[in-house]
C-alpha cells in the first residue's frame, strides 16, 4: 500500500442482482453505483464479465493465534481470507490460551487490526477454558474493544443443558448469540468418522448423526423457552436441516451454517484412510449433502461458514486415528459454493451474496459489512470471475498450513480481487 | 513350426526309454519315477505304464514340482505352484528317475535335484527326457533321451501331449526375432 | 498384487491361488529340511505396533522357512508420539532395504497409509489393523474349512458358516465375511445387537441374535474373542449373560451336526465365549488353524515376493 489511491472506478461489473454497473469508490466508501459512470481522477478496474458483490463474511474461522502459530496466525489467516474474497473473519475461541477473557479477545482484535487486510471479529468462549462447566466472562468480552457478540465453545459442545440455558439467557443482555457446536460427547467418544456403511467397512469408530441432531433439537427448544438467539455451527445432517426447518416454522430465533466441504464431500472419501478428509463434524452421506444443498438454497440454512481449520503437516501425515480433525476452507469457499450451488442451478449469485455476506454480517452484528454496495457504505467488495477454471494446488496457498482436501480438484469460479475499505487487499496475479 | 517327432515316433521313443530304464537298473523294483509338471508328469505316467507291461509289476510314480527352487523366480511374474506327490515308498535309498519333456539349460534339473535333497536322500538319480535340445548352462546330462535335436537359441521347441494339448507332437519354430 | 491390505482387494481366483499354493507349501513342514531357498536374500520386517505373539511368530516361521531374513521391529513404544511414528518408521524401513513389511497396528488403515505413501517402496502385508481387517487370518480360516469340508472342491460353495461374537470390533469377522462369501459360502453373524455394526444390513450375510437357532444348520462355527473391556463399555451386562446366550458350551456343541467343525482365531477366553470342553473337543480345529497359518502365510509371502509383481500374470 505505497501510493494513496483515493478513487477507483470499477467498470462493467455484473452485480449480484444481475444489473451491469460501474461502481465508484472514493476514500474507502461506495460513492456511486450506476449503469455508466466516468471519473477522470479514478483508477479504472475492468470488471467486465465479473460478478461484484459485497465482501464475503466468515462467521467461523480458526486463526490459531495465540498458541498454535505453527499452523496459522491472524496475519496468514487474513491473507488466506482476502484471497478467498473475505473482508471479515470471526476468530473462534479455542486458542491457547482460550479466548475466554477480555484480554485475549482484545489481543486477537489488535492482531487483526495490525494485519490490516480485513476485519477480524473475535468470538468469545461460552465457558471458561471451553470446558463446558462455568460461564466465561461474557459481559467483559462484550464490553471490550473487541465488542464480542458471538460466543462459542466450538471445538467442544456446550453439552450440559443447564449451562446452555444460562448462556442463552445471559447474552440477552446485549443481544448476543450463542453458536453451538452440536455434538453429544458420550455418543461420540473416540469417534473418527460418520457412523454408517463406510465406517462399518473401514473399522473406524462411528460418529452418529443423532449425536448432532439430539443437541440441535434440545437447543432450539431451550432457545424458544428462554426467548434467546441460537446459531448452529457446521450443520451436517439431513435430520438437522429438518429440525431447523421445524424450529423456524415455529418462530424460534435460530440460524444455521454449513461449510463448503459439507456441501461437496461425503464419507466415501475416508475409504483411502487419508486423514486429509478427517473433520469434525465428519463428512456424511450423499443424502445428507443433497439435503444441505437444498437447505441452503431454500434459506433453512442461513449462511456458508468455512470452519477453516489449519493443521501442521505432522498432524495429517499419519494414521487416521492419530490425525487432527479439520480442513482448510477460506481460499476455496467461493469456488465450491459456485460449483455446488450456482452451477447446479440451486442458487443464483444474489443468493450467494446473501448466504456469504449479508446474512453472516447480520447474525454477527457486523454493521459495516453485508451492506450490498449501498452508497455511503464502506467499500468492502469481492470481485468474482465465474468462468476462470483452475486446479487447487496445496503448495500454492496463502495459509501457513496445507491441509486442504481439495488438492487436485478443478473449479470454474474464482475470486479475482478483494477490496477492503476501498483498497485492493487481494488481486490475482499480484503478490499479495 | 515344423514337426520333428510326430506321434508314432514319440511312442517308439518312450517304448525304447522304458526298456533302457529296465535294462540299466536290472528291473524296476528299486526305481521311483518323478515327473516334472506339467508335461514331464504325464510322460512319467506313460513310462510307468510301459514299464509295468514289461516287468509285470506296479511301478512307483509321482510328481516333483521345481518352482520353489528355481533360480530365475525374480525375473518373471509369480508362478503358481504345481503339485508335488511322492509315492508311498518314498525316495530314501531308491533310484529316482526324473522325467521331463525338454532338456535345455539344465537349470530345471538343478532345481529338481535341490528339491529332492529337501525330501530325502535317494541312492542315485537318473534323468529321462523326451527331447535334448543342447545349450547346457550347467554340467547336467540326461541318462535316457528320446531324441537329440540340435537347435539354435533363437528357435523354440514345443512338446505337445494328448493329455494337455489334445495331440502328440514335437514342434520347432524357426528363430524369428520377437 | 503388490500388497495384501484387505480381502476386498483380492479376486476369487487370487484367493483360490493362495489356498492352492498353501496346500503345496504345507508339504514342506513334512520334509526333514522344512526349508526352501525361495526367498533367500529378501529382507522381511515384522512391524508389530500391537502385541501379538501368535501372528508374529507365524509370519516369522513362514518367512524363515522360505529362507528370508527376518527383522522384528516393535514400534509399541514410539506409537505414543503422535504423528511421527508411522512416517519415521516407514522411512527407516526404506533405508534398511526392507522388501516387505508385515504390519500389525492398532489403527485401522495404517497398512493402507503405509502402502500409499511415498516413504517406502516394499510390499505391505496387513497382519491386522485396528478393527478393519486381518486378511491372513481369513485365508487360513478358509483354508481350514476347505480342507475339512469342501470335499475336493476348490472353493466353499454351499457351505454354511456362523461367525459368533463381537463382530463390531472384530477385524477377523470383517475379513472372513468378505472372503467366505467370495468363495461361495453362506455366512450368518450371531451376536447381541450392541455388538453388530450399524450398516451390517448392507453386508452379504444373514444376521441372528439367536445362537441356538443357527447352530443346527451350520457346517462350521467360528467363535470370536470377546474382550473383558466391552463390559465396562456397556455392550452387554456381564460375562454370565454373554456366555449364557452366545457362549459355545457342551450343549451347543452337541447340537451341531456330526461333520461340523469349531474354530477360533485365538487367543481364547476359555469360559467366556467358549468352554474348555468345546475348545478341546474332537470337532475343534483350533490347533490346526495355527499350523495352517504358517502354510498360508508362506503362500502369501511367496506370491508377493518371489516373482516380479510388476509383471501381470493374474496375481
Amino acid at each position: 500500500m505505497s501510493t494513496e489511491i483515493k478513487k477507483t472506478l470499477i467498470k462493467g461489473a455484473t452485480l449480484a442482482d444481475g444489473r451491469v454497473c460501474d461502481v465508484l469508490i472514493e476514500d474507502g466508501i461506495v460513492a456511486a453505483v450506476a449503469p455508466s459512470l466516468s471519473d477522470t481522477d479514478a483508477v479504472n478496474f475492468d470488471a467486465s464479465s465479473m460478478i461484484l458483490m459485497s465482501g464475503l463474511v466468515d462467521l467461523h474461522t480458526h486463526l490459531r493465534e495465540p498458541g498454535k502459530e505453527d499452523s496459522e496466525t491472524v496475519l496468514s489467516g487474513s491473507r488466506a481470507g482476502v484471497k478467498g474474497g473475505y473482508v471479515a473473519l470471526s476468530a473462534m475461541a479455542n486458542t491457547s490460551p482460550v479466548a475466554d477473557t477480555a484480554g485475549v479477545v482484545e489481543q486477537v482484535y489488535r492482531l487483526g487490526k495490525s494485519a490490516g487486510l480485513l476485519d477480524v471479529f473475535p468470538i468469545g468462549a461460552v465457558t471458561q477454558g471451553i470446558e463446558g462447566k462455568v460461564l466465561a466472562e461474557i459481559g467483559a468480552m462484550a464490553d471490550s474493544v473487541a465488542r464480542v457478540r458471538v460466543f462459542s465453545d466450538d471445538g467442544n459442545c456446550v453439552s450440559d443443558p443447564l449451562v446452555m440455558r444460562r448462556a442463552l439467557e445471559y447474552v440477552k443482555k446485549f443481544g448476543g448469540v450463542i453458536a453451538q457446536h452440536a455434538q453429544e460427547p458420550s455418543l461420540t467418544s473416540g469417534s473418527q468418522m460418520n457412523e454408517g456403511i463406510v465406517s462399518a467397512t473401514l473399522g473406524l469408530k462411528g460418529w452418529p448423526a443423532v449425536a448432532e441432531e439430539a443437541i440441535i433439537a434440545r437447543d432450539v427448544l431451550l432457545a424458544e423457552h428462554v426467548g434467546s438467539r441460537l446459531h448452529i455451527c457446521h450443520l451436517t445432517t439431513a435430520g438437522g436441516v429438518e429440525i431447523i426447518r421445524w424450529a423456524k416454522a415455529r418462530g424460534i430465533n435460530v440460524t444455521a451454517e454449513v461449510t463448503p466441504h459439507h456441501l461437496l464431500l461425503t464419507d466415501e472419501s475416508a475409504r483411502s484412510y487419508d486423514p486429509i478428509f478427517k473433520v469434525n463434524p465428519p463428512l456424511r452421506t450423499e443424502a445428507d449433502v443433497m439435503a444441505l444443498r437444498h437447505g441452503l438454497a431454500d434459506g433453512t440454512i442461513d449462511i456458508v461458514a468455512t470452519d477453516h481449520a489449519p493443521h501442521p503437516g505432522e498432524s495429517k501425515e499419519c494414521e487416521w486415528q492419530e490425525a487432527a480433525f479439520g480442513m482448510l476452507g477460506l481460499e476455496h469457499a467461493l469456488s465450491i459454493v459456485a460449483a455446488t450451488m450456482v452451477e447446479t442451478g440451486l442458487m443464483d449469485w444474489a443468493e450467494v451474496q446473501n448466504r456469504m455476506s449479508i446474512a453472516p454480517a447480520r447474525i454477527g452484528g457486523y454493521g459495516d459489512h453485508g451492506r450490498e454496495l449501498a452508497v455511503g457504505a464502506p467499500a468492502h467488495v469481492t470481485v468474482i470471475n465465474p468462468k476462470a477454471p483452475y486446479r487447487v494446488d496445496r503448495d500454492q496457498l496463502q495459509s501457513k498450513s496445507r491441509n486442504t482436501p481439495f488438492h487436485g480438484m478443478e473449479f470454474a469460479a474464482r475470486v479475482v480481487a478483494t477490496f477492503f475499505h476501498g483498497e485492493i487487499v487481494y488481486q490475482e496475479g499480484r503478490g499479495a | 513350426m515344423s514337426s520333428v517327432l510326430p506321434a508314432p515316433d514319440i511312442s517308439r521313443a518312450l517304448s525304447r526309454i522304458a526298456h533302457e530304464i529296465c535294462e540299466r537298473n536290472n528291473g524296476a523294483s528299486q526305481i521311483t519315477l518323478l515327473g516334472i509338471p506339467t508335461r514331464g508328469a504325464h510322460l512319467a505316467l506313460r513310462l510307468a505304464q510301459l514299464i509295468e507291461k514289461i516287468e509285470g509289476s506296479s511301478i512307483q510314480v509321482g510328481t516333483l514340482d521345481t518352482t520353489l527352487f528355481r533360480d530365475d523366480l525374480r525375473l518373471k511374474a509369480p508362478r503358481a505352484l504345481m503339485p508335488t506327490s511322492i509315492p508311498s515308498l518314498g525316495i530314501e535309498n531308491r533310484t529316482v528317475i526324473l522325467v521331463d519333456d525338454v532338456l535345455y539349460s539344465g537349470r530345471t534339473i538343478r532345481a529338481a535335484l535341490d528339491a529332492l535333497g529337501d525330501i530325502g536322500r535317494p541312492s542315485r538319480v537318473q534323468l529321462a527326457v523326451l527331447i535334448d535340445r543342447g545349450h547346457r548352462e550347467l554340467p547336467i546330462r540326461a541318462d535316457f533321451v528320446g531324441k537329440n535335436i540340435p537347435t539354435s537359441i533363437s528357435q523354440s521347441v514345443k512338446v505337445l501331449l494328448s493329455e494337455t494339448d489334445g495331440v502328440d507332437d514335437v514342434l520347432i519354430s524357426d528363430g524369428s526375432p520377437s | 498384487m503388490k500388497h495384501l491390505l484387505s480381502i476386498a482387494d483380492i479376486s476369487r481366483s487370487d484367493a483360490i491361488k493362495i489356498l492352492d499354493t498353501a496346500t503345496e507349501l504345507a508339504r514342506v513342514s513334512d520334509t526333514p529340511m522344512k526349508k526352501l531357498p525361495t526367498l533367500r536374500g529378501r529382507t522381511i520386517v515384522n512391524l508389530f505396533a500391537e502385541d501379538s505373539t501368535r501372528t508374529r511368530i507365524s509370519f516369522e516361521a513362514a518367512a524363515k522357512r522360505l529362507s528370508a531374513d527376518v527383522i522384528n521391529f516393535s514400534a509399541k513404544g514410539s506409537s505414543v508420539s503422535k504423528g511421527e511414528s508411522l512416517k519415521d518408521t516407514a522411512q527407516t524401513l526404506q533405508a534398511m532395504g526392507a522388501d516387505a513389511v508385515i504390519i500389525r497396528h492398532g489403527a485401522s488403515g495404517a497398512p493402507a497409509r503405509l502402502a500409499a505413501c511415498e516413504w517406502m517402496s516394499g510390499a505391505v502385508i496387513n497382519a491386522g489393523d485396528g478393527t478393519h481387517e486381518h486378511p491372513s487370518q481369513a485365508l487360513l480360516d478358509a483354508f481350514t474349512i476347505r480342507k475339512h469340508l469342501s470335499q475336493g472342491r476348490e472353493d466353499l460353495q454351499g457351505l454354511r458358516v456362523a461367525i459368533v461374537g463381537d463382530v463390531l470390533h472384530s477385524r477377523v469377522a470383517r475379513s472372513n465375511v468378505l472372503l467366505l462369501t467370495k468363495l461361495g459360502a453362506h455366512v450368518t453373524l450371531v451376536a447381541p445387537p450392541t455388538l453388530l455394526p450399524v450398516g451390517v444390513e448392507s453386508w452379504p450375510v444373514a444376521v441372528s441374535y439367536d445362537f441356538d437357532e443357527v447352530l443346527e444348520s451350520v457346517d462350521a462355527v467360528m467363535m470370536l474373542r470377546v474382550q473383558q473391556e466391552r463390559m465396562s463399555e456397556l455392550f452387554f451386562p456381564n460375562a454370565r449373560e454373554y456366555s449364557r446366550y452366545f457362549g459355545l458350551n457342551t450343549e451347543r456343541l452337541n447340537a451341531l451336526h456330526p461333520g461340523a467343525i469349531v474354530m477360533h482365531p485365538g487367543p481364547m477366553n476359555r469360559g467366556l465365549e467358549i468352554t474348555a470342553d468345546s475348545a478341546d473337543s474332537a470337532r475343534s480345529v483350533i490347533v490346526e488353524q495355527v499350523t495352517n497359518g504358517v502354510s498360508v502365510r508362506m503362500a502369501i509371502l511367496y506370491l508377493l515376493l518371489a516373482g516380479d509383481t510388476s509383471i501381470e500374470a493374474g496375481l
